[in-house]
């Protein structure tokens, strides 16, 4: 069983290192959870990561509480939350208190204008192992790549888009066992017809 | 009272806000700025520039920062995070319990199949929605970008290192 302080002490290395934003957090966290710890598979990495934007709140912080419940249960995903806030909840505060320039700070802007594109990079990486693992056909390709394009061009919410193909799944499970169900019991009339 | 307030505005940012960090900045500003003016426009775009200058997510950064600003102690500034945490803790909690409990059933796990493609169509607009002018400003940003793609995919750098070598490079490169 991993013991609370290693949950605590993997988030917080994960919360020190995410800078721009939940989607850079998820390279790191796939990096340590699933490839280093594996804590988690891929593919159920990828479930958490549908579920964490299913749900209101920020998502570095669901993706923390889903992982550290299904570790250790509900303290688990306490600790796990905490070590992912308390980096950078420190570091702000800080700031906040003491350093008012720190955005016009020469030195800062130079290091980020360095670290910018490096953390597209790391975002851009995961989804080549996802695809890879998935086993894409035309049509998943297709619902991938519309995915993308509809968040980057059409500023579409990837909440709705969850919503809605799902939506689509549960019409489709409907109705798709109703016509079974139709079609097992004419083909028994069929046969009582034919017997008689 | 500043502190119910604060405690409440932040609880239902948290409770509101579908979708990361970004979604969460335009309910911060109208609450924020707007409606209870506890900072300005100007002040809140510099919380925006330093959240994404530190680590952590947007949406904790800019309460943290929210709370310290508007109280000017170190418990306004917990209070407002814990209440932004607070409302997706006890949901995802919950989903969690339900998710262990229909995991292995078939029709939850094809749905969660069907939905990976968008997962992967999320992610990598996640990384396209970043790719700006000010983040790309020359090709030496493209240089970077090309180079830490391929530490990672080929050479299985840990992220953590490429983070500190691009920050490194750009100390003395700019």
């Amino acid at each position: 069983m991993v013991s609370y302080w290693e949950i605590f002490k993997c988030f917080s290395k994960i919360g020190t290192f995410t800078l721009g934003g939940g989607y850079a957090m998820i390279p790191i966290i796939q990096r340590e959870v699933v490839e280093k710890k594996k804590w988690i598979r891929l593919q159920d990495f990828m479930d958490v990561l549908a579920i964490a934007q299913s749900a209101p709140g920020v998502m570095a912080v669901n993706i923390s509480i889903f992982l550290g419940y299904k570790l250790r249960g509900n303290k688990g995903s306490i600790v796990a939350t905490l070590g992912s806030c308390l980096p950078s909840f420190i570091i702000i505060l800080l700031i906040a208190m003491f350093f008012a320039g720190f955005r016009d700070n020469p030195i800062v802007v130079k290091i980020f204008k360095g670290i910018r594109p490096v953390v597209v990079a790391l975002i851009a990486v995961p989804v080549v192992d996802m695809v890879k693992q998935s086993n894409l056909n035309v049509y998943k390709a297709l619902l991938a790549i519309a995915t993308a394009v509809a968040i980057v061009f059409l500023k579409v919410s990837p909440i709705y888009i969850l919503l809605v193909v799902g939506v689509f799944f549960f019409m489709g499970r409907y109705f798709g066992d109703k016509r079974k169900r139709e079609q097992s019991s004419s083909n028994k009339i069929n046969k009582e017809g034919g017997e008689r | 009272m500043i502190y119910l307030q604060l405690f409440w505005v932040f609880f239902i940012i948290g409770l509101f806000t579908f979708g990361g960090g970004y979604a969460m900045l335009s309910l911060i500003q109208s609450e924020v700025v707007i409606r209870h003016a506890w900072i300005t426009a100007e002040k809140f775009t510099d919380i925006v520039a330093v959240s994404q200058m530190t680590p952590g997510p947007i949406g904790i950064n800019s309460a943290t920062y929210v709370g310290y600003t508007v109280t000017g102690n170190v418990f306004g500034s917990l209070l407002a995070t814990f209440a932004v945490v607070l409302p997706s803790f006890i949901l995802v909690l919950t989903i969690c319990h339900l998710y262990m409990k229909f995991k292995e059933s078939n029709l939850f796990a094809s749905l969660m199949k069907t939905l990976r493609p968008i997962v992967i169509g999320m992610i990598a607009a996640a990384a396209g929605i970043l790719v700006t002018k000010e983040n790309f400003f020359d090709w030496t940003s493209w240089v970077l970008f090309a180079g830490a793609f391929a530490a990672c995919q080929w050479l299985k750098t840990n992220p953590i290192w490429v983070i500190i070598a691009g920050g490194a490079i750009g100390l003395i490169i700019y």
